[in-house]
This record gives C-alpha cells, structure tokens and sequence, in this order.
C-alpha cells in the first residue's frame, strides 16, 4: 500500500533540478531521445523529401 | 585483500581491498578489468601513433616517406587504432573506474565485461587486419561508395556491441551500488561526468550500428546501394558523438586529477552537474557541423543543431573550462598557496606528470581545440576551411592534445592504484606530459595553418605530381607541413616515453607497499573525489585572469575569420 506524503515529506523534496540529476535512466532517455529527434529523424526526413533526378 | 559482506541484501561475497592511496575499496574483478583494458589501449596506441608518424613524414614533402597506396592505407589505420581503439579501451577503464571503484562497489555482471572486452579485441583485430591486407583503404569515415572487405565493417560493429555492453554494466552498476548501498545522495561528480559519457556512447553506437550493419550487408552483395547523404547523416551520429564521449570523458579526468592530486572540489557541484546536462543534451548535435555544406540538408536543420544547440553544449564546456581551474586556485589557496594572483598557479605540481598532463590538456584543449571547434560549427565561417587540413588540425587539439594528454596524465594515477607500482623512470615520466603536449599542439597548430592556406585533407601529394591540372600552394603551406613533420617527431618521442614508462612500471616496476602509499600517498585528496561537496567560492584573481585571455582570443580570432570571409567574399 502507498505511504501518504505528509507536509513534512513535500517539504523535504529535493528540487526538480536536482531529481532530474539524480535520475540516470530519465536521463538516458533523455540524452538518447533529443538527438535521435532533432538529429536524425528531422535529418532523414529532409533527405527522404529531396525530389529523384528525371531518369 | 579483505573480503567485505555487502550490506542490504544477499550477494555472493565479493573480494575487495582497501587501497592504501586513495582509501577506496577496489573490487578485485573491477581492478583486473581496468588494468586489462589499459594495457590494450596502450598498445593501439603504440601502434596507431607509429602510423601517424609516418603519415606526417610523407606529408613532409621533402621526405615524402609513404607511396601513395600506403598513405591511404595507414591513415585509415591510424584513424582506427587511435580515433577509435585506443581511446575506447581506455574510456571502458574509465567507466569502470568511476562507477565500481569510486562508488565503493562490485561491477555487475563482469563476465559480461570479459564478454564485451572479448568482442572489443576481436572486432579492433579484425577490422585492423582488414585495413592491413590493403582492399579497406576507406578511411575512417568510410563513406560509400568506397567499398571496404566485409570483415572491416564486421570488425567495427564487434567492437561497437562490445562497447556497448560496457556501457549497460556501467549503468547496472549503478543500480547495484544504489541498491547495495554503498553511497549516500547524490552520486559523486566523477561518476556523473562517467554517466554522461554512457548516456553520449549509447546514442553513439545506436547510431553506428544504425548504419554499419546495412554497409556491412552492402559489402556483402545483399544490399545493391547505400545512400551516400544518409550514411554521411547517421554515421556523424557515431563519428563526432564519439568525439563528445571523449571531450565528457576528458573533463572527468581533469575533475578527477585535481581531486585526487590536491583535494580540489568543483567550484559548484550543481553548476558543473548542470554543465555536464547540457552535454547530455545537446553536445551529439554538434554531429551536424560535418553536414554543412551537403546541399540536401536544409539550413533550419543545420543552424538550429549547430549555431543553436551547439552552442548550449559549448556553454557547458566553458563552464568546465572555468570550473577545474578555479577549482585547483581555490584548493591551492586552501592549501597555503596565496602569493599574488598566480602564486597557486607557479606553486602547482608541475613535476607531477598527472597534474602537469591534466592542466597542459585543459589549456591546450581550450585554446586549440575548442575555439577552433567553434570556428568550424559556424555554417558561414566553415566554408573557409571545410575539408582542409584545418580539421585534422582541430581534432588533433581536441582529441590528442586534450582526450590522449588527459588520458596519459590519468594513467600515471592509474599505476599505482590499480597496478599497485611505483612508476618506473619517474624523470622521464615527469617529461613526459610537456614533450607530448609541445609535439601535440604544433601538429594542432600547423596543420590548422596549412588549412588556412587551403591545403586539402587527405591528400598524399600537395605538389600535384603528374596532374592534368597544376596547382602551386604558397610556400608558407610546405613550411607549415615541415614544421607539422618535426612535431611529429616531438609527439612521437613523447609517446615513446609514455609507452616506456607504462609498460616499465606494469612489469618491472617496485611494487608498491601499502606502508610506502600511507607514507607518501599518490592522491592525498582522495576524500573530495567520492564525496559531494562544492569549494564554494569565486575569490579566484588567477582563473578570471586565466579566462578572460581565453574569451579575448576566442573573440579575436572569431571576428578575424568573419574578417577573412568577408576579404573572400566581397560584395558589390
């Protein structure tokens, strides 16, 4: 059964930042998924647009 | 060595001991693994340095050593044994090193270490042979439609799994360390900087494999065609993210060195940690920057990953850049060096080959290597040195004069920790790191000045001999390659003394007793490595001296290549 966050608990959260830093698989997903996107898929997406030479 | 019961759950015992200089419990199978892969990566680059050499002397048009056939071969080998092979084993030493040994646990799963460090050997030996049997002449970018043998490709993609297995230890090593409990909070500085360099490797091989293994299947006659322009996209996925992994990997030795050396901490833990964010994720983006001037590629593509993300991951090098020096003035003034505001800086170690080899590196990564960088990743300004000898030139300043110079300082720690030896030739080894680095940055520099003067990359003969078209470079450019050939001959030296030292202290070295570590400890500062924790202030005359030099030669030679296109460029 999931423990109740009490105030005291909220109160002694880390920051997001810091969760963030503290989160090494979040991070792999991150640091996998921004090139992956912005990298490659944007960049095959323009050479899959470039129009075929007229045989 | 002490066997040490793992506390939280049932584990099969694993052996440890505590090492005298740093205090850190090394788990036996970790300690054999990094040794082993240091040594491998010493040999490439014993072997990929001697390929250098005789490729900068047959770029030394007086000497002219290699024919052609040669030149071709063993620059794709030199490529190879050092851009990838050399670089790689160590870095896999480094990820084992900042996650087991500095988080004070076991390394999961080492026989899938053994496994990976297997296939790495094999796929560096095949792809070398490959290359050596003289029908891979590819170069190491490879691009189709040359062609290499099959088992070339083969060896690379072994290699590249092998790789990527260290990769997943690295991270399941973490978790058992977190799980086992053998650290509190915030995982230390080193083991972030090693995360990140994982994180880096993983989209790095992803990308490789991505597009190796339909090359491969190329190769073979069972794919009839590679696009030239995709290959090029997602190969730079894998050959300059690599790149980033060793720039990641690089800073975390300069964090670790001073830290070991002297007890320095970041100047902020959460500034560099954010620093080291900004690599994660932008620095793979900087890939772009070889895709500038491919006309299939539109410029939202290229400014955004470039001139945009670029210069975020930029901004964290920079970060670095300030943070490890003014993390050596704010330990040294800790430590009683406070004369004027470079006293902390002509106190350092400088006989110390691990300190002299990680501020050399800084220095010289950060003026050669990262303004340059900068200079080629702008889209306007690359036009001026695009495919000459000024890239070679670049990444010889970031890769040699900073990666190979912070990778040979680490390994002078590395010794006694690990091989638990005195290093052998201590003078020699106290030379070592300034004969490297003044052979390395005159390479950097003169090929980049050859560049300037538009002498092209990869070409054996820049006199063109027998061509239909005749073409005269200003004699200034055989200077600088002449001057690039006795540099050579410099950093060759210093890597026969790095190579003599290693092997010398490994195998006929004085063993080192744990009274003699207690008693004249090599990393006295140990303490700042494994623990959280910032120095906390910017009382640092010297460093902000240090850096405004740098951001006023960034500066200059920023505006003078603007300068300089707009002389070629004239409009009216």
């Amino acid at each position: 059964m999931a423990r109740q966050e009490t105030d005291k608990d909220v109160g002694a959260r880390p920051h997001v930042m810091q969760r963030l830093l503290d989160n090494p698989f979040l991070l792999v997903f991150l640091g996998v998924t921004m090139p992956t996107v912005l990298y490659l898929i944007w960049g095959i997406m323009e050479i899959t647009q470039i129009p075929l030479a007229p045989s | 060595m002490a066997s040490i019961a793992v506390p939280g759950r049932q584990v099969a015992e694993e052996r440890f001991r505590t090492c005298p200089d740093t205090g850190l419990e090394v788990h036996a199978k970790a300690e054999t693994l990094i040794r082993v892969n240091v040594l491998t990566a010493v040999v490439f680059l014993a072997v990929g340095g001697l390929f250098g050499l005789l490729i900068a002397l047959t770029r030394w048009q007086a000497i002219h050593l290699l024919p052609a056939e040669w030149f071709y071969l063993l620059l794709t080998a030199h490529g190879a044994a050092v851009l990838i092979f050399w670089i790689m084993f160590f870095e896999v030493a480094l990820f084992y090193f900042t996650s087991a040994v500095v988080l004070n646990s076991r390394l999961a799963t080492p026989m899938i270490a053994w496994v990976a460090y297997v296939m790495m050997l094999v796929g560096a030996l095949v792809a070398t042979v490959a290359v050596l049997q003289g029908n891979s002449s590819v170069m190491f970018t490879s691009y189709p439609p040359l062609q290499a043998a099959p088992h070339f490709y083969l060896g690379l993609i072994l290699f590249a799994v092998g790789m990527l297995l260290t990769c997943f230890i690295f991270l399941g090593t973490l978790v058992v360390a977190k799980d086992e409990g053998t650290y509190e909070g915030s995982i230390p500085l080193a083991t972030f900087g090693g995360l990140t360099g994982a994180i880096i490797m993983i989209f790095t091989l992803a990308s490789g494999a991505i597009i190796l293994i339909p090359t491969y299947l190329w190769s073979l006659g069972i794919i009839s065609t590679i696009d030239p322009l995709t290959y090029k996209l997602v190969w730079w996925g894998l050959g300059h993210s690599s790149q980033q992994v060793n720039v990641t990997l690089q800073v975390v030795v300069w964090y670790t060195i001073a830290a070991l050396v002297l007890g320095a901490r970041p100047l902020s833990e959460k500034v560099s940690r954010t620093a080291f964010l900004l690599y994660i994720l932008f620095l793979q983006l900087a890939s772009a920057h070889h895709l500038l001037v491919e006309p299939g590629l539109s410029s939202a593509w290229k400014i955004f990953n470039t001139s945009y993300a670029m210069y975020l991951a930029v901004l964290g090098s920079m970060i670095h850049g300030m943070s490890v020096p003014g993390a050596v003035e704010a330990a040294q003034r800790r430590l009683g060096h406070t004369k004027g505001i470079f006293g902390w800086l002509r106190e350092a170690p400088w006989g110390n080959p691990a300190f002299a080899g990680m501020f050399l590196s800084l220095v010289l990564f950060g003026f050669l290597g990262g303004i340059s960088g900068v200079i080629l990743g702008t889209e306007q300004i690359n036009i001026l040195m695009h495919n000459t000898l000024y890239v070679p030139g670049h990444f010889h300043a970031t890769v040699v004069c900073g990666t190979t110079l912070a990778f040979m300082a680490m390994t002078y720690l590395l010794i006694p920790i690990f091989f638990q030896r005195d290093l052998a030739f201590p003078k020699m080894a106290k030379w070592q790191p300034y004969v490297f680095g003044a052979g390395a940055a005159g390479i950097s520099l003169f090929m980049m000045g050859a560049g300037t003067l538009g002498v092209a990359r990869r070409h054996w003969d820049i006199t063109f001999t027998d061509a239909l078209i005749s073409f005269d470079y200003p004699a200034t450019a055989f200077f600088m390659l002449g001057l690039n050939g006795l540099s050579a001959l410099v950093a060759a030296a210093g890597g026969v003394m790095y190579v003599v030292v290693v092997f010398g202290s490994v195998f006929a070295g004085k063993r080192r007793t744990a009274a003699e570590a207690k008693s004249n400890p090599i990393a006295p500062g140990a303490v700042a490595l494994r623990t959280y924790g910032s120095e906390g202030t910017l009382k640092l005359p010297g460093t902000i001296v240090l850096v405004s030099v740098f951001f006023i030669a960034f500066a200059l030679y920023y505006f003078i290549n603007w300068r300089f296109l707009a002389g070629i460029w004239t409009m009216s």
